[in-house]
């Protein structure tokens, strides 16, 4: 009894810590912001010290704090493109379902998708729109809407043909009881869970971006400018400033990644009994 | 007497659930178990589904889930049946006849499936398929190839490729008409008569009756009753036997109101009280055991003659 | 026989309907760009050295004078002829730089392709047989992290243990520096290749490792699982004989599915250790404005990751007999 109450408790108490460390990041990435971009040339390129928890790079300035804004801002972008394309995945996916001539070309633009490597998508539609945060937000969300949308697509067809969907229909109950009433409380968790689980590759993907220089400007203290001007430095031996900076990312992404694990663990039922 | 190939007493198999939100719990499948099996004798145990049939069958295998628990005593040739003893002896002595095709892998060959690694096995596979009247060309078969009636054969021919002395077989035959069924039953008994055990595990009581020497009707994981097939409908049984005995075509198609409780949410004492029309006040408490000789009834009467 | 050849045809047709759309896609996207080709630096020094030929076609595909469909078809229409158009930036034909650029990337990608499905295979059939004891747990924190963990930071880590600390390997490009491409062994191409696919493997693992490991578990449930050891099987005979011939036909979905990924990866690996195959390529020409060589490599990606796709159907029938021997029977 007890065991089981404290595994669920444990969970959502998993949850809270996850959005507290990363709340804790996003703010603090803020706040640090001027203290990221102060250059002080009497002590650069320094290792790592306990005034500079993660050294200092050759302008000076302190790398945790560089690096808390850069996660920061990636976190705000990833939020922000999660639930864009999580939108439009719903919509889509919604249009596909309800509709056979929308279904054909919802298909197809998914194939599209699909048929092209990531990386290379986002590249050309970073280039459309002249690079920077609006190539990096409108390229991850056309690359991340196809499986929500495919997933929610597949789950409206199934309801549709649910019988107890189609007796409430036969009782006469309008479609938009139905719709809230018996579509909305099956399609919200795989909603939710979907976009959670987008985070850490919107996060992933903006890095990945900005890195090979698509992104976000190189003057902007971005996750991805951050671990590409550590790599410069990498051969002459000046390890930390790519090692934390990585290492913090990796610890984020992971945060969000556990964040949707536990949010699909509470909302699907098959897995709250595991 | 002869030692029973198998005993089983005072089995109970329960399993650890999550509930919704509240936390976990064990749920009670099978409670309190009895049941004996002399060589040469077909014992067919009857419940309908949900009743936890099939997991004696696993229980007996050694085959429960992790989070299955079983306590009680069950002996096979006298000595207890472990699990360690179950794994050395199941495919060898102890054999399964699962319910359908979907026990074999769809992927594999029937003779690579009986052969079940091990080689030299040709001749024999060869000779128990020719023994059911399966022609070479079956080893090359899928099971997705294969009829009803063949799966069947097959599934009994990969149970008896070893001498097995307790052929356990869990509803072998669904989805059959009535000469194929009477014809694989024919085949259990072909089994019993060489000194094989069979636990004969069915939903259906009219087959059981003609298949079978005794009886073991379950309801709700209990054995309401043990007692032999012949004679059967002619004397005392359990209200639920009764009502059973009447359910059947030829006695009066009489359905019995209400429906089985799902596990864990039976009430206090006999589970069929519920449903039974002759319940008194006593039911609700423990119930006694009525035995004579091997037969016995979980009731608080004498039994009832439908 | 007929079956076969209409199978192949639709194919085909659905083959030539994706790349359309994909290269009509990339098109606009590029023509939307306001990052003018020939106004970079890399176009303008480009152009120098090119015949007034050449810039008049160019002209012709990005300039502003054409309308963008008019300047699609052209290229459509020369790409019918065998002709993608000349790269800006390497000033050569496009599909020599892809067919240069291919050759030193399929042998990064074909190890990686290998090694990532075999061990993928490896660690999810064991993870999935054992389902919640340490392999298990062991498989899936190793996935976990992984799957969180950028590519290029991987490679960025690699190189800084490998070569930086330990000095074992060279930090980059293909061949070592101021040494003739025909002066180069295979042991230096070798070396200088291990890094980057060992990146590449270590992140396919983990995605084939999850996927293999649930299709695994849910195997093991089966009910011809359980007959299985109700006959006496030992573990290790029933996770060989029916565990592994049952997770193949999802493996090769998986396996081919996982070129795209694969693909993707290399762009960022290669970039990070400068080895000069399609992924770099891809970026220098996104960098340098080189379009008709980023259209080039995103066509010929598109059509690697359909074929993948479809090798991955051929193998199924193949293998799987349901399809196999009921398509025979027809």
């Amino acid at each position: 009894m007890k065991y089981r109450y404290n595994r669920r408790k444990r969970t959502f108490l998993l949850l809270l810590l996850c959005v507290a460390l990363l709340a804790a990041v996003a703010v603090s990435g803020v706040l640090l912001a001027q203290d990221a971009a102060r250059t002080d040339f009497s002590i650069k390129n320094q290792m790592p010290s306990r005034a500079h928890l993660f050294g200092t790079d050759w302008m000076g300035r302190d790398m945790l704090s560089r690096t808390l804004t850069g996660l920061s801002m990636s976190i705000r972008i990833g939020l922000a493109t999660a639930v864009v394309s999580a939108v439009v995945s719903l919509l889509l996916g919604s249009a596909a379902a309800l509709s056979r001539r929308a279904d054909h070309i919802v298909t197809y633009c998914i194939d599209l998708v699909m048929g092209v490597p990531h990386i290379l998508l986002l590249i050309l539609v970073s280039l459309a729109c002249g690079k920077g945060l609006t190539g990096v937000v409108v390229g991850v969300t056309l690359t991340h809407w196809t499986s929500l949308a495919r997933v929610l697509r597949g789950e409206i067809l199934q309801l549709r043909s649910a019988p107890y969907i189609q007796v409430a229909a036969k009782l006469g109950q309008s479609k938009w009881a139905i719709a809230r009433r018996h579509l909305l409380p099956h399609l919200l968790p795989q909603f939710l869970t979907g976009l959670v689980l987008q985070f850490p590759h919107a996060i992933l993907h903006e890095s990945s971006l900005t890195f090979l220089g698509f992104g976000l400007s190189p003057e902007q203290p971005a996750i991805g400018n951050i671990l590409s001007e550590g790599m410069s430095y990498l051969t002459t031996g000046k390890w930390w400033l790519a090692l934390f900076p990585g290492l913090a990312l990796v610890i984020t992404v992971a945060l969000f990644a556990a964040l949707g694990e536990g949010v699909r663990r509470l909302l699907d039922p098959a897995t709250a009994h595991e | 007497m002869e030692t029973p190939v198998l005993e089983v007493e005072d089995l109970s198999i329960s399993f650890t659930q999550y509930a919704h939100g509240a936390g976990r719990r064990e749920l009670p499948v099978i409670k309190g178990l009895d049941l004996t099996i002399q060589p040469g004798e077909i014992s067919a145990v009857v419940g309908s589904s949900g009743s936890g049939k099939s997991l004696l069958a696993h229980a007996l295998l050694g085959l429960l889930p992790y989070n299955a628990s079983c306590t009680g005593t069950i002996r096979y040739r006298g000595q207890p049946l472990t699990e360690k003893r179950s794994e050395q002896l199941r495919g060898k002595e102890i054999v399964l006849v699962p319910q359908s095709v979907n026990f074999l892998d769809p992927l594999m060959q029937v003779g690579p499936q009986l052969a079940r690694g091990r080689k030299n096995r040709k001749e024999k596979i060869r000779a128990v398929l020719a023994r059911y009247g399966l022609g070479r060309e079956t080893e090359d078969l899928y099971p997705f190839e294969l009829s009803g009636g063949m799966a069947r054969r097959v599934l009994i021919s990969s149970a008896v490729l070893e001498k097995p002395s307790l052929v356990i077989a869990d509803e072998p035959t669904p989805g059959l008409d009535g000469p194929s069924a009477k014809r694989i039953l024919g085949h259990f008994r072909e089994l019993a008569d060489e000194g094989a055990a069979v636990l004969f595990i069915t939903h259906d009581l009219e087959l059981a009756l003609t298949a079978a020497d005794r009886v073991a009707v379950f309801y709700a994981g209990v054995t309401v009753e043990e007692c032999p097939a012949a004679g059967f409908g002619c004397q005392a049984h359990h209200p639920y036997t009764a009502a059973l005995w009447r359910a059947m075509p030829g006695n009066g198609f009489t359905p019995i109101p209400g429906s089985q409780p799902y596990p864990g949410q039976e009430g206090k004492g006999c589970p069929f009280a519920p449903r039974c029309d002759r319940r008194t006040e006593g039911c609700t408490g423990a119930i006694p055991i009525r035995r004579e000789g091997r037969n016995y009834i979980r009731c608080v009467r004498e039994g009832v003659v439908p | 026989m007929k079956h076969r050849l209409g199978f192949a045809l639709r194919k085909l047709l659905r083959m030539a309907l994706l790349l359309l759309g994909v290269s009509l896609a990339a098109f606009l996207l590029m023509n939307a760009s306001p990052l003018d080709p020939l106004q970079t630096n890399v176009g303008q020094a480009a152009m120098g050295s090119m015949s007034a030929e050449q810039i008049a076609r160019l002209e012709a595909y990005w300039g502003a004078g054409t309308p963008p469909l008019e300047r699609y078809l052209g290229w459509l229409g020369d790409v019918l002829h065998g002709d993608l158009g000349t790269s800006l930036y390497f000033r050569q034909p496009v599909a020599q730089v892809i067919g240069q650029r291919l050759t030193s990337s399929l042998w990064l990608m074909l190890a990686a392709w290998v090694l990532s499905g075999v061990l993928g295979l490896t660690l999810g059939i064991l993870a999935g047989a054992n389902r919640g004891k340490w392999p298990d747990k062991l498989v899936k924190g190793y996935c976990f992290v992984i799957s969180s963990t950028p590519a290029f930071w991987l490679a960025l880590l690699l190189m800084m243990i490998f070569s930086v600390w330990l000095g074992l390997l060279p930090t980059g490009l293909a061949v070592p520096i101021g040494v003739t491409a025909d002066e180069v062994s295979l042991l230096d191409r070798v070396r200088h290749a291990i890094l980057p696919a060992l990146t590449l493997s270590l992140t396919g693992v983990a995605n084939i490792a999850l996927h293999t490991r649930e299709k695994m578990a849910d195997i093991m449930e089966q009910d011809y699982i359980l007959f299985a050891r109700a006959r006496g099987e030992s573990k290790a005979s029933i996770v060989l004989r029916h565990g592994l011939r049952n997770v193949a036909l999802p493996a090769i979905t998986l396996q081919f599915g996982s070129i795209s990924e694969i693909f993707g990866g290399s762009v960022l690996v290669e970039q990070v250790f400068s080895y000069p195959g399609l992924g770099q390529a891809a970026v220098t020409a996104g960098l340098g404005g080189d379009l008709p060589l980023l259209l080039g490599i995103t066509v010929i990606s598109a059509a690697l990751v359909y074929l993948g796709n479809v090798a991955a159907d051929l193998l199924y029938g193949a293998v799987d007999p349901r399809i196999r021997r009921g398509a025979a029977k027809r």
